[in-house]
């Protein structure tokens, strides 16, 4: 503090010359009170920080007390207390390795998610842009008495349509198959319409009239223009549909009985038997099936942003 | 290359506002026509429906020897030029120019032969790789002339296209766009709101106000013999002077009263409007250009129309010197005036009924920079009356000899279809 008082009183001791040297070591005194590192400014910084390590530690503690179970031999107690919140004693990597591809066969699992997941996004980016392109662009009789059936029908909820949607695939022999749980996405989901309708309205109606008479139609217009434009809003909606997908259990375990056609997450669920659990199995699985989700959302996150700065307004 | 022909086209639109009434426009092959007017009165709606992009309520829309109006914007083979440019920004400079190539299947060696070679006329060669955000605004401008002149269509359609450039750009666009026309030949029909675009560029030029055609002419015709108020008001800046004064007779000779000077009519203006005569003694429009009022000492042999005014402002220009005078006269407040005044800004047409309510029109006169007059002086300025325009106070419409047709040149197609 005291070299702080120097310095400025320096400066303004030297401010009567108006040397450009007198200058300088004014601002830097005034820098020092009023600058980057001025009291106030810290204890800010340091509150903020608090704030994002107690977050973090909600999400990241979890995370590494899987970590410390998974890779623990088997038979060693897994709830201790205290609780072991990382791994100090036991390195049993090969954890993994006998989850990916022992009995349990993983891999196999993480493959059927996979496709499941997959088709789901395919069904929803293609039938939700197409029609949420039909209600932005186009303008047909009964546009919006049908918008409006559609946006209604998100207020059912899904447990209600839950049994007579099995019972309508029991009876035309779709039960023990993926399909019941991938052609639904194919009809669109109203939600993701919404929203990628919201988007295109955004997109300047101006670039189709260009198209339109540079000879595009309206399909090309939708496939060349549009669908490019709406990037940003296809890729929430993949993500979205990717975490709810990959996640989904109530699905798989009406539809499928088969072993080898399970999913991730009846597999996951499966472990979890009358005569034992083992833990540490079951959480190196959970690590493992927690990895895609990351990579999908990290590369998601350059494709929004990006997306979002390539839409200029002024052509 | 084609004429284009617009007989009886009317927009209605879904809530019953008449965009567009009865337009009649004819665009001979190859020629550069203007449509202008005020914000609001219709022109690019009728550019729309030409395009393809509205559908026209009444009439119809000849492209060449065809009808388009029930083609789509892609079949009529024309090529627009949007106010907002309207660049794919997805796509690269080359990408946009082709587009509208890639949809017609032009083979890939004749498709870029074709966007060089438009590149080249634009001078936009080195940013074929670019995407629309990186160019400015001028870049992006002639991106967007590539795209129109690349389909070698039959007809240029422009909306504007300079409105958001700044105006020293508009002036180097503008000479592009004029010298691109000219070498390329190919029809245009050029929307502007901008009067000295009008006049710069259009070989003929169309004034629109609220849907309705009011003249059309080359813009030597518009200036010289302007068919109503409108148009008189409209074209030219300074905007013309419209006093109300009564044409009186003064022995041999028949005057115009202005807030008590004698302003004589010479001869040659009674010959040329006949019709004049009969306004002896009835009060009339009448309307002197700012750039037909003078200063007296730099008017060589000056005849009796020199007036004695207080000089209530001046603006010096540099390169002229405009004067503001406050005359005991109304100013002319019909319909067409107000239109005018408040497309110019909500202060002119306050400044424009303060006028009118106080009986003091104000009158400006652009003389020259050597002229002495200064506001607060007296000033004697000499009106240049064989320019006077007179005009019907009752329906604005300019009084000359018999009645003066709508179209002042009629086409020779028209001729031969004995319209």
């Amino acid at each position: 503090m005291g070299q702080v008082d120097a310095i400025s009183t320096a400066g303004a001791g030297l401010a009567a010359s108006d040397s450009p040297t007198a200058v300088a070591l004014e601002k830097r005194g005034r820098a020092r009170q009023t600058g980057k590192w001025r009291p106030r400014r810290v204890l800010f910084l340091a509150a903020m920080y608090i704030l994002l390590l107690t977050l973090s530690a909600f999400i990241l503690l979890p995370a590494s007390w899987m970590l410390t179970a998974a890779l623990k031999p088997d038979l060693q107690p897994v709830f201790t207390i205290p609780t072991e919140w990382y791994p100090a004693h036991f390195w049993a990597w090969t954890n993994f390795g006998r989850v990916l591809l022992g009995h349990l066969s993983f891999l196999r699992y993480t493959l059927n998610t996979v496709i499941i997941v997959f088709f789901n996004i395919m069904g929803i980016l293609i039938s939700c842009s197409v029609v949420a392109f039909a209600f932005a662009r186009l303008r047909f009789r009964g546009s919006k008495p049908l918008f409006y059936l559609v946006i209604v029908t998100m207020l059912i909820p899904w447990q209600a349509l839950m049994v007579p949607q099995f019972i309508m695939f029991f009876k035309i022999g779709w039960y023990g198959t993926y399909l019941p749980l991938i052609v639904p996405s194919f009809g669109g989901n109203a939600f993701f319409i919404f929203l990628i309708r919201q988007y295109m309205r955004t997109i300047p109606r101006e670039l189709d009239d260009a198209a339109r008479v540079d000879g595009l139609n309206s399909w090309q217009i939708y496939w060349r223009i549009i669908l490019p434009l709406s990037i940003p809003v296809l890729t929430v909606c993949a993500v979205f549909t990717f975490i709810s997908s990959w996640n989904d259990l109530l699905g798989p375990i009406i539809y499928l009985d088969k072993q080898q056609t399970f999913t991730l997450s009846v597999a996951l669920a499966n472990l979890v038997t009358r005569a034992g659990t083992p833990w540490n199995l079951l959480m190196a699985a959970n690590l493992l099936s927690m990895i895609p989700c990351i990579l999908v959302f990290f590369f998601a996150q350059k494709k929004l942003i990006g997306g979002i700065a390539s839409v200029g307004l002024k052509g | 290359m084609a004429e284009i022909v617009l007989q009886n086209v009317s927009k209605v639109f879904g809530d019953g506002t008449r965009a567009v009434s009865s337009l009649n426009l004819e665009v001979a092959d190859g020629e550069f026509m203007v449509l202008v007017g005020p914000s609001g009165c219709g022109k690019t709606t009728a550019l729309r429906m030409v395009a393809g992009l509205e559908d026209a309520t009444d009439g119809t829309i000849r492209i060449g020897d065809r009808i388009v109006n029930d083609r789509s914007p892609g079949e009529r083979d024309v090529a627009m030029v949007f106010q907002n440019y309207a660049l794919y920004p997805h796509l690269t400079v080359y990408q946009n120019i082709a587009l509208s190539l890639r949809i017609r299947h032009v083979p890939r060696n004749e498709m870029n032969q074709r966007v060089t070679e438009a590149a080249r006329i634009l001078g936009i060669e080195e940013l074929l790789k670019r995407r629309p955000k990186e160019l400015s605004g001028g870049q992006r401008q002639r991106v967007a002339m590539g795209r129109a002149i690349v389909r070698h269509p039959r007809a240029f359609l422009m909306d504007e296209p300079l409105s958001n450039l700044d105006a020293k750009l508009r002036v180097q666009m503008r000479a592009e766009i004029s010298r691109i026309q000219r070498s390329l030949g190919v029809t245009t029909l050029y929307v502007t709101h901008d009067q000295t675009e009008a006049m710069t560029l259009g070989q003929k030029v169309a004034v629109i106000q609220k849907g309705v055609l009011q003249q059309v002419g080359t813009p030597q015709e518009l200036y010289r013999r302007p068919r109503n108020t409108f148009v008189a008001g409209f074209i030219g800046s300074p905007a013309m002077n419209m006093v109300e004064a009564p044409l009186a007779r003064d022995g041999d000779d028949i005057v115009i009263d202005l807030a008590g000077h004698h302003l004589r009519v010479p001869d040659e203006v009674l010959t040329a409007r006949p019709a004049l005569m009969t306004y002896v003694g009835r009060t009339l429009a009448f309307g002197i250009r700012p750039e037909d009022i003078e200063d007296a000492a730099l008017v060589a042999g000056a005849d009796g129309s020199i007036v004695h005014l207080q000089v209530a402002d001046h603006e010096d220009m540099g390169s002229e010197l405009l004067l503001y005078f406050d005359l005991e006269a109304s100013p002319v407040l019909t319909q067409d005036m107000q239109s005018l005044a408040a497309d110019r800004g909500a202060d002119e047409l306050r400044s424009l009924e303060e006028q009118a309510r106080n009986r003091q029109a104000r009158i400006v006169a652009r003389v020259g920079s050597r002229s002495q007059a200064r506001s607060g002086e007296m000033a004697a300025v000499h009106v240049d009356m064989r320019n006077a325009h007179f005009f019907d106070l009752a329906t604005g419409e300019a009084i000359y000899g018999d009645h003066v047709p709508l179209e002042s040149t009629v086409s020779a197609a028209g001729r031969a279809e004995g319209r």
